[in-house]
């Protein structure tokens, strides 16, 4: 009886919705999923708050296979759904075959750069952030060594690690840095046995900070980490939280403003590239009461000269991406 | 490559090797009675999220255990009345558990904990704390044997020791009792037990039970041992590494203990080392260490190295009069 209402709700919510589809905007989480406690998360708190806020409800699927890329994009559109907002890099392919089919609606793809009229592209200064955290990540090191663990083998990972690693070795000239990439496939996102696996080998080398860029693998890495007695570093989402005492920062990438920014800005959204760095806080690091007793002053101290000689120009922090090279290793 | 390096790459063998081990235990009972069982990855799974589950919410991972281990068996169970009871195709219901566990696992997740499939992160009494062996500090010092002892053999979570146990008993159950000599017989040779008065049935039920067992200690490991939690689809093809290594092993429990540590071993080496640079050679990419366990699976069923025979009677319903 109760699957049965469910099943009528379901179908009257849809019926209201095709009625009053006045541009609904809606979000496609990625194949780490909704609660990965990182990067999508991340994008449903920037959706979630805009809910709370407006009182108005937003459309959202969590992807479960990669086929389901240009269906899900083509069902919103079809709906009516205006904008419709997906995370990750790997929709490239899919808006650039659907946003001409429905011109008049707009995408917004986040961490790739999509050259379509109707579609923003939402970059981040990842390794401004990670360079920020490299640098913390130095400082806290007794070993001097640091490890790096990535998801799913692609070059906005690597422009994660690039940007660590100057990070680390603006601080340490000779410092080792251990690079570990989960996978080559999606399901690297959401590994944290292998996760886990990684850290200890990495701990097993002397690495006593691990930075972890791999969306749900990166639980595994920082539970790892917390079991080992050294510290971990999130990513995204502001991960102090989960270990408090064992993560030492997380390098916040504020795809929850990239998301409020659109469904805020509605059918109007602006089109064309749209980078988020540290000029206008798009990632930075997260201090709060988990952390504070690891962070010293003089840490704080060298991230903020080095946030301000960033913004200025003083310090150019290489980006992976350019040129698909990364100067130091 | 220092004795220590050794050490820990072994030493994370030995952990990676545990499920796979568990689990290839499982299908050899099974198979050995003629019950092919393509479903270890769904047990597995399933174990994994309901010992996850049910140790978040009390606290204890004794009763997760007990919980994965359950869910487990109902599935071995469902697998056995199809292909026991039924006389259905046993290939086709053990797919069908592996779809009913990934689904089903990240449904009740998702209803439950409204955490999208995953289960909270598990703490203290939650997971399956390592062992320290007795004497492991006091040899310590002791050259060669002390870091063996202290670094490699303690220091695991009781599961990885009862998996590496299993491997004498399942042979001494098979090779050195009644029971293991007609569930043999029955995975060869039904009609012959049949006609000793013996029921194949009961025969049957008893190794698929055995399965899934198995399984959910190799499943409450992954969840309460190696990680902390359930994630969707953790197996990551676990259960297929182990079918691939019941095969390189030959229905035998010694072999499967080498085979799964070999496999434990490659992944640790991809691990360790992600590119591997063989002079000669060149670069090897992680990938294909990945792949090399399939791949050395499928040398062997191709007959270059000794043959693999299966149970005679594997994969085929019994049926007592025409």
């Amino acid at each position: 009886m109760t699957f049965m209402k469910t099943c009528l709700g379901a179908m009257a919510a849809l019926a209201m919705g095709a009625v009053g589809a006045v541009a609904e905007p809606a979000l496609i989480f990625d194949l780490g999923g909704k609660f990965d406690k990182s990067f999508n998360e991340a994008a449903f708190n920037g959706a979630k708050r805009w809910g709370d806020e407006t009182g108005e409800s937003y459309r959202e699927i969590e992807l479960q296979s990669e086929a389901q890329r240009e269906q899900a994009l083509r069902r919103f559109a079809d709906g009516g759904s205006n904008p419709i907002v997906m995370t990750g890099f790997a929709f490239a392919s899919a808006v650039e075959n659907v946003a001409p089919d429905f011109p008049d609606t707009k995408f917004v793809i986040i961490d790739m750069v999509v050259d379509q009229p109707n579609v923003r592209s939402v970059v981040f200064a990842e390794h401004q952030g990670s360079y920020l955290v490299g640098k913390m990540a130095a400082m806290a090191s007794e070993s001097g060594t640091v490890g790096f663990i990535g998801g799913m083998d692609i070059p906005l990972i690597r422009k994660f690690a690039c940007g660590f690693v100057q990070g680390v070795k603006s601080v340490t000239p000779d410092a080792t840095v251990i690079q570990n990439m989960t996978g080559t496939t999606p399901a690297a996102w959401n590994d944290p046995v292998k996760g886990a696996e990684l850290t200890r080998a990495q701990v097993s080398q002397g690495a006593d900070v691990v930075y972890h860029a791999a969306g749900g693998t990166g639980v595994g890495v920082l539970q790892a980490a917390a079991d080992e007695g050294i510290l971990g570093i999130g990513v995204d989402s502001n991960q102090n939280y989960l270990h408090p005492g064992s993560v030492l920062t997380s390098m916040l990438k504020r795809v929850d403003v990239a998301v409020y920014n659109a469904f805020a800005a509605g059918p109007d959204v602006e089109t064309g590239i749209h980078v988020l760095d540290l000029s206008n806080d798009g990632v930075g690091v997260a201090v709060d009461e988990h952390n504070q007793a690891l962070v010293s002053d003089e840490m704080m101290a060298a991230v903020e000269d080095a946030k301000a000689k960033i913004i200025s120009g003083d310090v150019a922090v290489h980006d992976y991406m350019s040129n698909n090279e990364c100067p130091v290793k | 490559m220092d004795f220590a390096t050794i050490l820990q790459i072994l030493d994370s063998t030995l952990r990676l090797a545990a499920p796979l081990l568990l689990a290839c235990l499982a299908g050899l009972f099974s198979e050995r009675s003629g019950i092919f069982d393509i479903g270890l990855e769904g047990k597995m799974l399933a174990s994994a999220f309901f010992s996850a589950a049910v140790a978040a919410v009390t606290g204890s991972v004794w009763l997760g255990l007990l919980a994965g281990t359950a869910a487990s068996l109902v599935l071995a169970l469902i697998h056995g009345l199809a292909s026991i009871t039924f006389r259905g195709n046993q290939l086709i219901s053990g797919v069908a558990i592996n779809f009913l566990a990934s689904g089903l696992t990240a449904f009740i997740g998702q209803s439950w904990f409204g955490l999208g499939g995953q289960t909270p992160a598990l703490s203290g009494d939650g997971r399956f704390a390592r062992l320290e062996l007795p004497f492991a500090e006091t040899l310590s010092g002791v050259p060669v044997i002390g870091p063996v002892y202290a670094e490699l053999i303690s220091g695991h979570t009781l599961l990885v020791y009862i998996a590496v146990l299993a491997v004498p008993a399942t042979w001494w159950v098979l090779f050195r009792t009644r029971f293991g000599l007609r569930l043999r017989a029955v995975g060869e040779n039904p009609a012959a037990v049949d006609t000793a008065g013996v029921s194949v049935t009961g025969q049957r039920y008893w190794a698929v039970m055995i399965c899934g067992l198995l399984c959910g200690l190799a499943g409450a490991y992954l969840a309460t041992g190696m990680a902390a939690g359930f994630v969707r689809d953790m197996t990551a093809g676990k259960g297929y590494i182990a079918l691939a290594a019941l095969i390189f092993s030959k229905w035998r429990p010694w072999y499967a203990l080498w085979a799964c540590l070999l496999f434990g071993l490659l992944e640790a080496i991809g691990i360790r080392y992600q590119n591997i640079d063989v002079a000669g050679i060149g670069t090897i990419p992680v990938q294909f260490m990945q792949a090399l366990p399939y791949i050395l699976t499928v040398v062997i069923l191709a007959g270059f190295v000794g043959r693999a025979i299966p149970p005679r009677a594997g994969g085929q319903p019994y049926v007592k009069e025409r």
